[in-house]
């Protein structure tokens, strides 16, 4: 038996873009890897630990498939620790950041968070991010301002060396590289988190504030990346173990791994960086139109807008859908979509067998003229071919508490 | 009746010339949860080492190969529908395929039971 064909994220270098195969038992050369604050943590509770984004990470504890759906019913626990944390503060910090990414950030009110992309030059992605103002009352004891951004693991090395040759040098740059960053996805994450830290149900979608643990700093978000309710912690890393001990105290809590993270992700129809985007995929292709503001459109002043502009005018070559596979063999990241020559017209770049909908579907970069919901599609993988419905995205619905 | 193992995890039950093929516990527990499993059809003929089925965990693809030569007579229907059986019963109802051994000789180069287990001992 032998594991060849791979997606999803147990890959130092995928989102690199490299062409390694994703063993879920990390079998490739592994480089120094380091660990992170709950290392010990996940081996306690029978992670299987593996190679990611240059740390080794539980994939899995009892098993993806109980793991998702555990999350989708109560509340998952997610290590995120791997993820850059960064501070950006100093001179017109916020008007900076705007020459870099195409959202409204100078008119982001405090505790309001936005999901961003960081553009290159020709308007390919670095890298997607969230990003929040900072009130006052934060947790980072930064005074004066600041933008909290949260980046891809296996990306972060290379945005802080963008970051940092496009920026101004007035504006501050602080990698939080202490902390950590736990997330509590589901539909109960909000009675767990109200029991440990009170008045966390007081936030929205997409909005954040600084609470307090046994003394410790806590920036809470409820945010996250599994199409649930749920919220993302950053807090000290020696105070990681306590916290998560006392999450998943609750009765609502299990730890959930690397390899559900990915299968939640995808049934909500979140891109994956390194799969979904890379700096070959603009936003109007990743069909990430939302990210780009109103004003920053009109106004422009960001990396390829130019170009971002006129693709939006004209439509995409190719455009990332959603697909429901026929059958019950998954479909993954790597395989061809075919035109009606037989030829290759574009790609699969996420794929596997979905928990919550008991079929395998998967995501791919298809032509504008098959990219309407209810065409028929046909995949080439090892040598055989599958049919598959493009479908609108999520396949699962978003369950996000939103205000009011 | 003497079951016998490769070091890629398959096993084979031989029963006269006709043996039984499946991947081992150890095996289904390293893949996870089973959605997928493609069997060989019958009439198919296998070499040793040939690809012989596909299986898919939620995470990846991984190919069987035929830890014997022969001409399989059964691929296991039940797995169609329920790919789970591998994971509840890798060594019993999970099996893969049925083949006529064409080089029972073969089965020499394999592990019995007590070696394989001292050779996942070690992984």
């Amino acid at each position: 038996m032998s594991r060849e064909v791979h997606n999803g994220p147990t890959d130092d270098n995928q989102a690199r873009g490299t062409d390694t195969s994703g063993d879920a038992e990390g079998g490739e050369d592994a480089i120094a890897l380091a660990q992170l604050p709950l290392d010990a943590w996940h081996r306690a509770r029978g992670g299987r630990m593996v190679p990611f984004a240059g740390y080794e990470m539980p994939v899995q504890y009892e098993g993806i498939m109980a793991e998702h759906l555990w999350t989708r019913d109560h509340a998952g626990l997610f290590d995120v620790s791997h993820m850059g944390q960064l501070l950006f503060s100093g001179e017109a910090f916020d008007v900076a950041l705007e020459t870099l990414l195409p959202g409204e950030i100078t008119g982001l009110g405090e505790g309001r968070m936005r999901y961003s992309l960081l553009l290159a030059e020709n308007g390919g992605i670095h890298d997607d991010l969230m990003l929040t103002r900072l009130p006052a009352a934060n947790a980072f004891e930064i005074e004066g301002g600041a933008i909290y951004m949260v980046v891809n693991g296996a990306t972060k090395w290379d945005d802080l060396g963008v970051l940092r040759e496009f920026l101004p040098d007035e504006v501050v740059i602080n990698h939080l590289d202490e902390q950590a960053l736990l997330a509590l996805q589901g539909p109960q994450a909000v009675t767990a988190l109200e029991r440990v830290v009170p008045g966390v149900s007081a936030l929205t979608f997409m909005t954040a504030a600084a609470f307090e643990w046994q003394g410790n700093p806590l920036w809470i978000s409820r945010s996250g990346y599994t199409g649930e309710d749920g919220f993302e912690i950053s807090l000290p890393g020696d105070a990681a173990e306590a916290f998560a001990d006392a999450l998943t105290a609750q009765p609502e809590v299990k730890p959930i791994g690397l390899g559900a993270r990915d299968s939640l992700r995808l049934e909500a129809g979140l891109p994956l960086y390194g799969h979904d985007l890379d700096l070959e995929t603009t936003p109007v292709a990743a069909d990430l139109g939302f990210a780009l503001s109103k004003r920053r459109r009109e106004q422009g002043g960001f990396p390829g807008h130019a170009r971002i502009m006129a693709e939006r005018e004209s439509g995409p070559i190719v455009k990332r859908v959603g697909l429901i596979v026929d059958g019950r063999q998954p479909v993954r990241e790597g395989a061809m979509v075919l035109g009606s020559e037989g030829s290759e017209v574009g790609k699969v770049t996420s794929g596997g067998f979905a928990p919550s909908v008991q079929k395998p579907i998967a995501m791919a970069y298809v032509p504008l003229a098959l990219a309407t919901p209810g065409t028929r599609i046909t995949l080439a993988q090892r040598g055989k071919v599958h049919s598959a419905e493009v479908v609108a995205m999520p396949f699962v619905p978003h369950r996000y508490v939103r205000k009011g | 009746m003497s079951r016998y193992y490769t070091e890629d995890h398959e096993w084979v039950e031989v029963d006269g010339d006709i043996g039984t093929v499946g991947i081992s516990e150890y095996a289904q527990g390293q893949l996870g949860d089973i959605v997928f499993v493609e069997v060989p059809e019958e009439g198919k003929e296998l070499t040793k080492g040939d690809d012989a089925a596909v299986v898919e965990s939620v995470k990846a693809a991984s190919d069987v190969y035929s830890p014997v030569s022969g001409t399989v007579i059964e691929g296991n229907d039940d797995l169609a529908d329920n790919p789970a059986l591998v994971n509840e019963d890798p060594e019993g109802d999970g099996w893969f395929f049925k083949l006529t051994l064409s080089d029972p000789d073969e089965i020499d180069g394999l592990m019995d039971e007590a070696k394989y287990a001292a050779f996942v001992a070690k992984l």
